[in-house]
């Protein structure tokens, strides 16, 4: 029994330790509840990969939006970056741009059952950027500027 | 005022539904003219034995597109002699992405020695009529008399990370039924692909 304690502790050791540079990776159940929070803020839920050029264009713009609505705002990037690359493209990616956001890596291959699930109209193109709050979410199939961006979010915080 | 809402609901499906662009099944595809990787100048209508087609959007540049490409030259070993030859088109325009210039593109083509042709969309004027957004993107056409149609639009199939993990093949089930004289039942679908460069 003592054993067993010590190697859960060592476990739940090993783990807090490893969490400072691991990425949160999830199948499209784990996402779920990303896309369907119903708090006070708007969610921004950005789909990108580091492989996408106009993705990698527009996430500065992504980032500047969740520095200048630190409290009414929640930026959420979803990587699609490809499992085996997350520590040889993604991670140095989030370093050497010191993304601030929050990021999480949805692997999941059966695109074609959750990508229409995220949006009916979704070809499964990125990138594709999602908002929304308690009350409504809009879908966008669409590189975004910086003004753009907060025209849109404007929408769901007046 | 229900009848408002209903009016002001339809207006707003028959507005998205004329915002996508492009073919949608049982659609007539359009032929077209395109330079293919060994100079000559490729149409569908020169393929005088074909049933139909596989015809990809592709390119060398997208990861997608990469990890497909083994799949893709076996799909044309197994479908090219029962009447349905792959052609792939790049559509990329290749000032942003020089990667999938002609040039490149020949050397890629030699590399994995594909068999099926393997035309650039120069121009970029065909597949904004086929209504193709990523690499990949397929369309299965059907040749009936002298037209082409659209039977199938989308993914290869559901495992973009490991061939041998793949649990339905899209394609391979479309062509299949349609050398069955079967209707394609899954006609659409969707995969994460990388936008085509304009």
């Amino acid at each position: 029994m003592k054993i067993f304690i010590y190697f859960a502790l060592l476990l739940t050791f090993l783990n807090c330790v490893s969490n400072q540079s691991k990425l949160e990776v999830y199948d499209f159940q784990g996402i779920k509840h990303f896309l369907y929070q119903s708090d006070e803020k708007v969610y921004v839920v950005n789909f990108w990969a580091t492989w996408c050029a106009p993705c990698v264009k527009e996430l500065p713009y992504f980032e500047q939006l969740q520095e200048n609505y630190k409290t009414n705002i929640e930026v959420l990037l979803i990587s699609l970056d490809f499992p085996n690359q997350l520590e040889s493209k993604l991670k140095p990616f989030l370093e050497k741009k010191q993304i601030k956001s929050k990021v999480i890596v949805l692997d999941d291959v059966d695109m074609n059952a959750w990508i229409p699930k995220i949006d009916s109209n979704w070809d499964g193109a990125i990138p594709v950027t999602l908002i929304y709050n308690s009350k409504k979410r809009q879908f966008y199939a669409q590189s975004f500027t910086y003004d753009q961006l907060q025209d849109e979010v404007q929408k769901f915080l007046n | 005022m229900r009848n408002i809402s209903l009016l002001i609901l339809m207006a707003l499906i028959t507005t998205t539904l004329s915002a996508q662009k492009g073919y949608n099944i049982g659609d007539v595809a359009t032929d077209f003219k395109l330079e293919n990787i060994d100079g000559n100048y490729v149409s569908l209508s020169g393929f005088s034995e074909a049933k139909g087609f596989i015809l990809i959007f592709t390119c060398n540049t997208c990861p997608y597109a990469v990890a497909y490409e083994d799949r893709i030259e076996a799909l044309n070993k197994k479908y090219a002699p029962m009447g349905y030859p792959v052609v792939a088109i790049m559509p990329n325009n290749t000032n942003i992405k020089p990667g999938d210039s002609l040039e490149a593109m020949k050397k890629r083509a030699i590399e994995k020695g594909f068999t099926f042709p393997y035309l650039i969309d120069s121009e970029q004027t065909i597949f904004p009529q086929y209504g193709a957004t990523k690499t990949p993107h397929v369309y299965i056409l059907e040749k009936v008399l002298v037209e082409n149609i659209v039977r199938y639009i989308g993914a290869i199939d559901d495992n973009y990370k490991d061939a041998s993990l793949v649990k339905i093949k899209y394609v391979e089930n479309a062509v299949d039924e349609l050398l069955n004289n079967k209707e394609v039942h899954l006609n659409k679908t969707k995969a994460i692909g990388c936008s085509i460069k304009i």
